[in-house]
């Protein structure tokens, strides 16, 4: 291959990197609306009466919007396919608030400071309820945090809302799971708890909007999902999606918490009803505040095996923190289990019962790893501990009983895994860390305690069966591509990739292939950059509708030259005969293509959709240094060693996992997302939710061992999630090899360490 | 008000109100490359130079700016340029929403620091958050312009 | 949102004082990135700029930081490295990020009494002073325990004698708010031991300061002298670290348990009393 599996820069990458404007903020007219919001100071309460007088009477502001103003139809704002499995359970706005930061009321004016000057004179009383905060004590709890009547479910996902249950739900594969725990000689139980985690990414959300010359929406938006955007603003405003369209320009940054809507419906709102421009740009408190992060779980996880150390039953049980809305609620806490059940499948039996409640806190949503992270904790810290009591190593309880090609499990319906190097991953990761010489720990002249610490983890590729992304190729009338895509780069350089896969097809170079991506009224439908997708589903669909055109490129060259299709081949440049002997030029196909009467400019075009999901690997070796004066744990390397296929771009790939496991590394140390007894986020901004500077990661480093996927673009599987889920039970790992304390509570803070180690 | 400065290397008249950051005046000036990313004075997105040193301009208050030279990516073309090849080389932009303050405080760096370790660059650029790449490949990528091992 | 209503740089600081006490909500503006956190309106703000307090003087016995010294001025001033063992710019350096500290004055640090400041462990244990227009020259330690009271910080001042001192101090991640600050000093036969974010302000343990000076005093710390010896228990620093953690008062906040932080505070402190006592030995 020459352009895949290569290093191709980014190709926004200077324009990004310099300050160019090419963010949403940048392209908003200047005339926009500033769009300000009232929020809830209560964690549950019912608006008595509102008063907007003196804020519509300040000279500046425009409008004034409460929940009497909006219509009573309820939607989600999560980003999913359609039906949606998240509940219809918000409106644009409320007589209910639901948590700290739930929208009250809109201020549009002619400047921020007016906008805000506005908020401060809309009176608001309220009958302040009792908020359901605990997620322990959220079931039958005497608050019902959704007590209306018009919440819709486009199936059932196990939802009881009089009881603050989401979903419900629970898989059972093998044989009796407590009969099968029965029968292993050895059992080990954890429970363990996963913190609430930001995505914080460093775009805060942001859209703007404005009527266009056919009196349609047109809203630029930072969003993973512009498709699914315009369908929550139809449904949520009951106009039609043929009269919205989105945009998403260069984004700063998504890692899942644009895979759920969040501004946009306010800034829709103000253009709707005024017909002016409006912009909206949440500060960094209101996205810490009222968006949404990844959700809390509580996890019971019990795990048996024989003596030899083959796993024979797994069982876990997941309560999951929803927060106020339900967004990703039911598919997240599915993840959990899905991610975590079929890895080890040496298994007899497996089962999985999860529920995911309502709480008046901020919504639980997306965030890279989505489940997956929360239940590689619980497995891996599970794994971790039986193989302490096995007096196993645990690189080797991992490669005794890890899936491999060929292999099903008992939840893969007779699926095969077609491709893994996961073993061969520890291997080489055992080698780089240094685990024979390390493990498990070395004491420090200086007292601190060197150790090591390991964990494996599986994420999908795109979701099976729902996904489907279309793209489409067209032959310019110079001879040069436009690559039309609907999925969303988001820093993370899809657009890039996806371009190279089309080029390698093509024959061509980067460079002739201009790519537009994420507008609703352009691209061809996508679901958007999320779950994995891009690379595997998307990339298909490029990779298809590359072969299509290049077929029809074939098939007209031929004509032109009066040869049948097998008589000639496509080189990039030129349809030629097989005899050498006669050509055309690509650039002359094109032309000819264009002029005159019965043409057809030539296109790829393509939907693609998966039935499977294969699952990228890898391992995590953590090396940490604990200070046990302290308990502060430093980490000082991280060897990953990942499986995602074929690596379509190695630098491109590299940073993804780089990031990823640096997230993952804030998640097992610095992050989390607090609140006080009354339902305030404490952690709403940078100095209090303290994400990793450069100084708190120590040295990271990446190797991939490539498989090859039969059912992905060149091979390839996904790498934006996988990376994001070995930090945490790693790290915990290394610092019970260090302490003798098993952490199973994140983040491991010092104090956690310094009391937990006795 | 009227605020006096030299803006990269041009007399410039700024216009701002007296409470107004400087970060804000400059966006309204024009000067696109200024981002915000925190409203708590540690992101580090916003960094500009004043009078050659790396500063937060959403904390800066813009009347003291008068008669002060205040520099922008925009007015370090040439340099940035060159950083960015390498940093894009290294694919360490990622979204690119938090680069052009990165790249003005390695610049910084490059002017102040002679040949820094390791540990003096990390240093250095710890006021600069990136939620994306992990820090490694900037790192990669600061070595390699700088030529330090 | 913080709100300024007008500005003013005054020539002198009488008329700085003046115009920061004629009305409640005028306020001197240090470098902004505290005071902007809050939604603070103020009425004039008052900036020292033409005031020439952005200097860092070595006089005959002491060492002066005008108000408005940046922390990057402390952190990188070839004087404030070779003095104290480098404690202040230790002090300053995790603070954020070097364009923070390009911002952030020592005066707008000290005049607010931060709980969590660096820099005010550091001083205190330094037995710093500072001068104000209205109270004249005070004790930074007896600064910190006065009421609030509106006055003009324009100075801090550290008394430049043979003093060595050991800056520490423990936090979550690298630029957060630290969970606990500690700073020990030597100075001739004297010793002060300084904590801080406990969360409250620094402070000085006094019966503690004094029994560790007594023990250096009486050879009592010797098998302690070498530092980075592993863990060497003596119980005549034991003693010493007991009194300090029953003298001082912890409380608890999100970064730490009160529990915790009486704990960890033996442990900086003792990490203080072996660097001091190392400097020394060599």
């Amino acid at each position: 291959m020459k352009i895949v599996g290569k290093d191709s820069p980014k190709i926004d990458g200077m324009a990004i990197a310099t300050g160019r404007p090419v963010y949403t903020e940048d392209l908003a007219p200047k005339d926009a609306l500033v769009i300000k919001i009232l929020r809830s100071p209560h964690a549950f309460a019912r608006i008595k009466s509102i008063d907007t007088s003196r804020a519509v009477a300040l000279e500046g502001v425009e409008c004034v919007f409460t929940y009497q103003d909006v219509p009573g139809i309820r939607f989600t704002l999560a980003g999913q396919s359609y039906p949606e499995p998240s509940p219809y359970d918000r409106l644009i706005l409320d007589e209910i608030v639901r948590y700290v930061g739930d929208e009250v009321a809109i201020v549009a004016a002619v400047d921020e400071r007016t906008a805000l000057n506005a908020l401060k004179r809309i009176k608001v009383q309220y009958e302040v309820l009792e908020p359901v905060l605990d997620l322990e004590t959220a079931i039958d709890h005497p608050s019902i945090v959704h007590p209306e009547d018009n919440l819709h479910l486009n199936f059932d996902i196990g939802m009881e809302k009089e009881r603050n249950i989401i979903s419900y739900q629970k898989v059972e594969a093998g044989e009796e799971i407590e009969e099968a725990l029965r029968q292993c000689d050895v059992v080990v139980e954890e429970t363990v708890y996963t913190q609430a985690q930001s995505q914080a990414m460093m775009e805060t959300f942001r859209a703007f909007s404005y009527l266009d010359h056919a009196n349609r929406l047109v809203i630029t938006s930072s969003t993973q999902v512009p498709f699914h955007v315009r369908r929550q603003i139809a449904r949520a405003f009951n106009i039609p999606a043929s009269r919205v369209r989105v945009i998403k320009p260069r984004i700063g940054g998504g890692f899942g918490a644009k895979q759920t809507g969040c501004c946009e419906v306010f800034s829709a709102l103000v253009t709707l009803k005024t017909g002016k421009p409006s912009i909206i740009i949440y500060d960094r408190t209101e996205t810490f505040n009222s968006s949404t992060s990844r959700h809390a779980m509580k996890m019971k996880v019990r795990l048996g095996a024989d003596k030899e150390g083959m796993i024979r039953a797994y069982d876990l049980e997941v309560l999951s923190d929803g927060g106020a809305y339900g967004e990703h609620s039911s598919t997240t806490l599915g993840c959990v289990g899905e991610k975590t059940m079929s890895m080890y499948n040496k298994t007899k039996a497996v089962r999985f019962t999860g529920t995911a409640v309502y709480t008046n806190k901020q919504p639980g949503g997306a965030f890279r790893g989505y489940g997956a992270t929360q239940g590689t904790m619980a497995l891996e810290t599970a794994v971790n501990k039986l193989a302490a009591e096995l007096q196993m190593d645990p690189t080797e309880i991992r490669l005794k009983n890890l899936i491999e090609e060929g292999e099903t499990s008992l939840v893969y319906n007779g699926k095969v895994i077609k491709s893994t190097t996961l073993k061969d991953c520890i291997r080489k990761g055992k080698e780089l860390i240094g685990w024979d010489e390390k493990y498990p720990r070395q004491v420090l002249s200086n007292g601190k305690i060197r150790a090591v610490g390991m964990a494996v983890t599986q994420q999908g590729s795109g979701i099976a069966g729902i996904d489907t992304a279309s793209a489409e190729i067209r032959l310019n009338d110079e001879g040069s591509y436009n690559l039309l895509l609907g999925s969303t780069d988001m820093g993370t350089g899809s657009d890039t990739i996806l371009s190279q896969m089309a080029a390698e097809i093509m024959e061509t170079t980067v460079d002739q292939i201009a790519v537009y991506a994420g507008d609703t009224d352009t691209s061809p439908y996508d679901p958007g950059s999320y779950a994995s997708s891009t690379t595997y589903v998307t990339g298909m669909a490029v990779v298809q509708a590359a072969e299509e055109l290049k077929e029809k490129i074939l098939i007209q060259g031929a004509r032109y030259m009066d040869r049948n299709p097998d008589e000639v081949e496509f080189n990039g440049q030129s349809v030629v005969t097989l005899d050498g002997k006669t050509s055309i030029t690509l650039e002359k196909i094109a032309e000819l293509n264009v002029l005159g009467s019965g043409r057809h400019q030539l296109v790829g075009n393509t939907t693609y959709g998966s039935p499977v999901s294969p699952p990228p690997y890898m391992v995590g070796f953590a090396e940490v240094e604990v200070d046990p004066q302290t308990g502060k744990v430093e980490p000082i390397d991280f060897v990953a060693v990942i499986d995602c296929g074929t690596v379509i771009n190695p630098k491109l790939a590299r940073i993804q996992a780089e990031g990823g496991l640096v997230q993952g590394i804030g998640m097992a140390l610095y992050e989390e997302v607090r609140y006080d007894g009354k339902g305030r986020m404490h952690t709403n901004d940078f100095m209090q939710y303290k994400i990793p500077t450069r100084k708190d990661v120590g040295n990271i480093r990446v190797h991939f061992i490539e498989s090859y996927e039969p059912t992905g673009p060149f091979g390839a599987k996904s790498i934006g999630e996988v990376v994001a889920n070995t930090p945490a039970p790693a790290i915990a790992h290394a610092v019970f090899n260090a302490t003798g304390f098993r952490v199973t509570e994140l983040p491991i803070t010092p104090e956690k360490v310094f009391l937990g180690q006795g | 008000m009227d605020i006096e400065v030299t803006l990269n290397g041009k007399k410039t008249t700024l216009q701002g109100k007296k409470d107004e950051f400087l970060a804000d005046t400059l966006r309204a000036h024009g000067q696109l490359s200024i981002r915000k990313g925190c409203n708590t004075t540690c992101c580090g997105l916003c960094t500009v130079w004043i009078d050659g040193k790396p500063t937060l301009s959403c904390a800066y208050l813009t009347f003291r700016a008068e008669g002060k030279n205040i520099t922008t990516i925009e007015g370090v073309k040439e340099e940035a340029e060159a950083f960015a090849k390498v940093l894009v080389a290294e694919g360490a932009e990622q979204c690119g929403f938090c680069s052009p303050g990165f790249i003005m405080t390695v610049l910084a760096m490059k002017n102040e620091l002679q040949n820094p370790t390791e540990d003096e660059i990390i240093h250095y650029l710890t006021g600069n958050l990136c939620r994306c790449t992990g820090y490694m490949g900037q790192l990669r990528a600061i070595k390699k312009y700088l030529g330090v091992a | 949102m913080l709100t300024i209503r007008d500005i003013v740089q005054p020539e002198t600081l009488t008329e700085a004082y003046q115009i920061l006490t004629k009305q409640r909500t005028n306020t001197v503006l240090g470098g902004c990135a505290f005071l902007r956190l809050g939604s603070k309106r103020i009425g004039i703000g008052i900036d020292l700029a033409k005031l020439n307090l952005d200097q860092i003087t070595e006089e005959d016995d002491t060492i002066k930081l005008g108000a408005m010294t940046t922390l990057r001025q402390i952190e990188t001033h070839p004087l404030l490295n070779e003095s104290f063992g480098g404690v202040l710019p230790k002090a300053v350096s995790n603070i954020i990020g070097v364009q923070f500290r390009n911002g952030v004055t020592i005066g707008g640090s000290v005049y607010s009494k931060y709980g969590f400041s660096d820099p005010i462990t550091a001083l205190l244990a330094l037995n710093a002073k500072v001068d104000l227009v209205k109270a004249g020259r005070l004790p930074l330690g007896e600064f910190l325990a006065r009421p609030r009271e509106k006055d003009v910080l324009t100075h801090v001042i550290i008394p430049k004698e043979e003093q060595i001192a050991s800056y520490q101090s423990l936090r979550i991640s690298a630029s957060d708010y630290p969970i606990l600050t500690a700073a020990v000093a030597k100075n001739g036969e004297d010793w002060r031991i300084v904590v801080g974010a406990r969360p409250q302000v620094a402070e000085l343990a006094g019966k503690a300061s004094e029994q560790l000076a007594q023990a250096y005093a009486h050879a009592k710390l010797d098998s302690f002298m070498v530092a980075g010896e592993k863990n060497e228990v003596n119980e005549v620093v034991e003693g010493i670290l007991e009194q300090m953690s029953q003298e001082l008062s912890f409380g608890s906040n999100a970064r730490g348990s009160a529990t915790y932080r009486q704990g960890i505070a033996k442990v900086l402190v003792r990490r203080g009393i072996q660097e001091v006592l190392a400097w020394i030995s060599k």
